[in-house]
């Protein structure tokens, strides 16, 4: 990494693992229940994330030294939901089927405490380059464990990966199907990701028993 | 006997101390257990000795099973064959000896309720196998009870997969992790019933599970079918079972849910037996009595009319209520747990009458399946710590106000008198 010294690539890589959103801060578990039953919708919403957090954190970095502390939180609003509308007019304008899908979610990405928790505490403080490291690799912490979510979801309701029926058809009995098999009605459930975003959380901290807190 | 000669007791001791420390040990000791007692003794503190340990209590839970499991074989096979009857044209009247105690009843029944309560058992022992070997700790007994339970709430034709399937995900989401046996929010058999019913809602409910080969017999010019009293029900539409039917169980159904007569027993032998709780049993029977109460007087006010899907539910006489569905299986073998439910016995009350309360309510409302015995105990279960907190916090209250009424206080407080005082009153 010739690119980045190794603090700034700490940045990124920290949160997909070891202080990731999702699974060690618990933020935004929110979207992450709603909207990962399909890997597709999982996929837009973490690059919609992405977006947001990237550029968000570069202009509040920008910005940082003339917002009145007073009015930050506003003016972080201000700055999230004009990303936001961005992200949901080109969804409406080129994937309306999937805008149709995701709903309310993406206008919900303005309350994803993860944006706003970045906001204020790193993008307040440092530079736009760090910022913007910041924010994608905390986005990118967010999107992985959504799309983790959004396979196994897919996987075992719906028998499809992106719409791609990987394991046989349901209706003419082929491939598993033939065997018996049936989609786990349960996965497409929303309880059904916060069992999964548990299990994960579990196998990460079994494997990290460091990040277990003392009681 | 000699001295020099070892008794098998004395032997798998040995092993076990050969054992000890060993990945393997948990395991062993597991069965060990199962047939002797332990030899180990405790070396401080003060011990109540008492045959009564939780080996024996879950044993007696499946003593009071077993005529239910006995008579599930039989009614599995009576509802197959008079599936079939009836499709010919030919409705059978149940009799006793003539048609339903036969030995091809109870063989068909054998052969199809048996796999079942081998893969519930075989699958949910080797999962707290595993854990218990990672884990390093003994292998608890919690599930023997669990795995008796879990055939007898499913229908009958449940592939096997599937079961298993559940039965994973029951014993690790439902137990496993919260710490094990004596740990758990959530009744596992109920988790496991629940997830199956989520999962694959087409082999839980409909018209076409109860009845063995129903499924695989749709479309054919063998079909036959098999809806439940509740099934019926929730579409307005008659059924011919008698109330003496519906008592004894010679009704469709989940495999052991049927026959209330049977459970009732099981349940005065658990309550005799001092094994499960008078208190939730009679007030969840209270519950139920009191919801459909409520819903015959709705139909009698004329609030609903017969067009109404809700009409036949409704108008059910309430008592009734009590000995269709799983009702008074979940009653007498599922709220009664000891780890779920209420510990308190003010609890109890509260917990059982919402649990019969709400039952009735879900198998009314439910549009999708009529009935709600296990969704309305794993709500109670849930909340079953809530209601334990303010039935203590109640007493502390109670306590505090008497004492400062009775309390002549002393002239010097240090504090210290004081607490005495609070404590002997």
């Amino acid at each position: 990494m010739a690119l980045l010294t190794k603090k700034d690539a700490n940045l990124i890589i920290d949160p997909l693992a070891d202080n990731n959103p999702i699974t060690i801060q618990v933020l935004g578990i929110c979207s992450a229940l709603a909207i990962t039953a399909e890997l597709k919708a999982s996929v837009v919403m973490a690059l919609s994330v992405i977006f947001v957090m990237g550029v968000g954190n570069v202009v509040i970095s920008l910005m940082r030294n003339i917002i009145p502390s007073k009015i930050r939180i506003i003016v972080q609003l201000v700055v999230i939901a004009a990303l936001v509308i961005v992200v949901d007019q080109v969804l409406k304008a080129f994937a309306y089927e999937l805008s149709k899908t995701l709903a309310v979610f993406v206008g919900l990405i303005i309350t994803n405490c993860i944006i706003m928790g970045r906001f204020e505490a790193f993008a307040l403080g440092n530079g736009p380059w760090r910022s913007f490291l910041d924010g994608i690799g905390n986005a990118l912490g967010y999107g992985v464990i959504l799309i983790i979510v959004g396979f196994f979801r897919e996987l075992l309701g719906s028998g499809t990966l992106f719409g791609y029926p990987v394991l046989g058809d349901p209706i003419g009995k082929t491939g598993l199907y033939s065997i018996g098999y049936e989609n786990n009605g349960f996965m497409i459930l929303p309880p059904a990701a916060l069992i999964v975003v548990g299990i994960i959380i579990w196998v990460q901290r079994s494997r990290n028993t460091a990040l277990i807190e003392e009681n | 006997m000699s001295e020099k000669r070892l008794t098998i007791k004395k032997r798998l001791h040995i092993i076990k101390h050969r054992l000890r420390g060993n990945k393997m040990a948990p395991a062993f000791s597991a069965f060990h257990t199962f047939l002797f007692t332990p030899d180990e003794t405790t070396h401080s503190g003060s011990h109540i000795r008492s045959a009564d340990d939780l080996k024996r209590t879950m044993n007696m839970v499946i003593m009071a099973l077993i005529p239910v499991l006995l008579f599930s074989f039989f009614n599995t096979g009576y509802q197959h064959f008079a599936a079939i009857d009836a499709a010919s044209g030919t409705p059978r009247v149940v009799s006793l000896w003539e048609n339903f105690l036969t030995w091809e009843n109870f063989w068909l029944g054998f052969k199809l309720v048996m796999p079942l309560v081998i893969i519930s058992y075989g699958v949910g022992l080797l999962v707290e196998f595993i854990f218990a070997v990672i884990k390093g700790h003994e292998v608890e007994e919690g599930y023997l009870v669990t795995g008796m339970l879990v055939p007898l709430i499913v229908p009958i034709d449940t592939p096997l997969w599937m079961l298993a399937v559940a039965v994973v995900f029951g014993v690790v989401i439902g137990k496993e992790v919260f710490g094990g046996t004596g740990m758990n929010i959530l009744n596992p058999a109920l988790t496991i019933r629940a997830f199956l019913f989520f999962a694959y809602p087409t082999w839980m409910s409909g018209d076409k599970v109860w009845v063995h080969g129903a499924v695989a017999r749709t479309g054919t010019p063998d079909a036959i079918s098999g809806e439940t009293i509740l099934g019926s029900l929730a579409q307005n539409n008659a059924y011919d079972y008698s109330t003496a039917d519906m008592f004894f169980g010679f009704i469709p159904g989940s495999v052991g849910e049927t026959s209330a007569f049977l459970i009732l027993l099981g349940g005065l032998f658990l309550i005799f037996s001092k094994i499960a709780s008078w208190r939730i049993m009679v007030s969840a029977v209270l519950g139920a009595l009191a919801m459909g109460l409520i819903f015959n007087g709705v139909v009698d006010m004329g609030w609903i009319g017969e067009g109404s899907s809700f009409y036949s539910l409704m108008n059910f006489e309430f008592w009734k209520h009590l000995i269709v569905g799983g009702l008074a299986f979940g009653i007498v073998y599922m709220a009664t747990d000891p780890v779920t439910g209420s510990q308190t016995n003010r609890g109890k009350w509260f917990y059982g009458f919402l649990i019969g309360f709400l039952s009735v309510m879900i198998r009314v409302f439910n549009p999708a399946y009529p009935e709600g015995v296990f969704l309305a105990i794993l709500l109670m279960n849930v909340f079953a710590p809530t209601i334990d907190h303010y039935v203590v916090r109640g007493n502390v209250n109670r306590r505090l106000k008497r004492m400062k009424a009775a309390t002549i206080y002393p002239k010097i407080t240090d504090g210290k008198s004081e607490e005495l005082k609070a404590e002997t009153v």
